[in-house]
């Protein structure tokens, strides 16, 4: 049976939401450091300063609640086992693309190779 | 990649999914909810599976966001996909969802995309690398060896 329109809806929007807070927490943290390591070293309220101050970890943090928030609406309506991998799935592919143009990452043909074989098994999860 | 970063990955893996199958538990429990009625998503928090849930996802962004601090994104996701497995499993045997056989498929094939990513480089190498990160408190980049 095929999900409801809301669910593919919410999934479209949580694809979206995550992808660009994903690349402006990539971006930020690399900026950052490892915040175990300035844990350990500076303490946590240097920790907290630290991101609290970062206007990519704000902007970023406000994307995945959205993500977060459509993923509680989608799943009053389906399957975990559904929601959870087709969009994680999607978001993949489309942070490929994006950490690709946005970040200049080196996505290899390894990598691409993964993005595929995410595909395929996105396509089998949206089809059953 | 070291020990550490491996267990940091690992942990991404298993928190991500018990908190997303937490999720699932109270949400169904709530029931349906509308367009019109969003607003009932607020008081959703407060649900005890869904409090466990958000308590396991906010491990689970920690460990990300350190994860992001040593390794590609494109490298991090993939990497970390094996938790659709254990999502699977876990609706199955234990939220008792359908899980057909196409979906186990689909399921291991987005899996294997972990085989293939995970022996690979994590981190892009760049001549910009040392300008992006700082000159104290970063952990060392990994270079084009994983």
């Amino acid at each position: 049976m095929r999900a409801p329109l809301y669910t593919w809806l919410s999934i479209g929007l949580m694809v979206f939401a995550s992808t660009a807070g994903d690349c402006l927490m990539s971006r930020a943290m690399k900026h950052m450091g490892s915040p175990i390591e300035l844990w350990r070293k500076a303490g946590v309220w240097t920790v907290m300063r630290r991101m609290a101050s970062s206007a990519e970890i704000w902007i970023a943090v406000a994307f995945m609640a959205v993500a977060f928030f459509t993923l509680l609406f989608a799943l009053s309506w389906a399957d975990v086992s559904l929601v959870v991998p087709a969009a994680a799935s999607l978001t993949f592919v489309t942070n490929a693309l994006a950490a690709k143009i946005f970040l200049h990452e080196n996505v290899d043909r390894r990598r691409w190779a993964a993005t595929i074989l995410v595909c395929c098994g996105v396509a089998l999860l949206a089809g059953t | 990649m070291t020990l550490r970063r491996y267990l940091i990955l690992g942990g991404m893996v298993v928190f991500g999914a018990v908190g997303d199958v937490c999720l699932s538990r109270g949400m169904k429990g709530i029931g349906a909810i509308s367009l019109s009625g969003l607003y009932q998503l607020v008081p959703a928090v407060f649900n005890p599976w869904v409090s466990v849930g958000i308590l396991f996802l906010l491990v689970f962004f920690v460990s990300y966001a350190t994860a992001l601090s040593f390794a590609d994104l494109t490298y991090v996701i993939p990497a970390t996909s094996f938790g659709y497995v254990l999502i699977a499993l876990m609706s199955q045997f234990l939220l008792d969802e359908n899980v057909t056989v196409m979906r186990w498929i689909g399921i291991l094939l987005v899996s294997g995309g972990v085989g293939v990513v995970a022996p690979g480089p994590s981190l892009t190498k760049r001549r910009r690398q040392q300008e992006l990160m700082p000159t104290t408190f970063n952990t060392a980049p990994e270079g084009s060896n994983g």
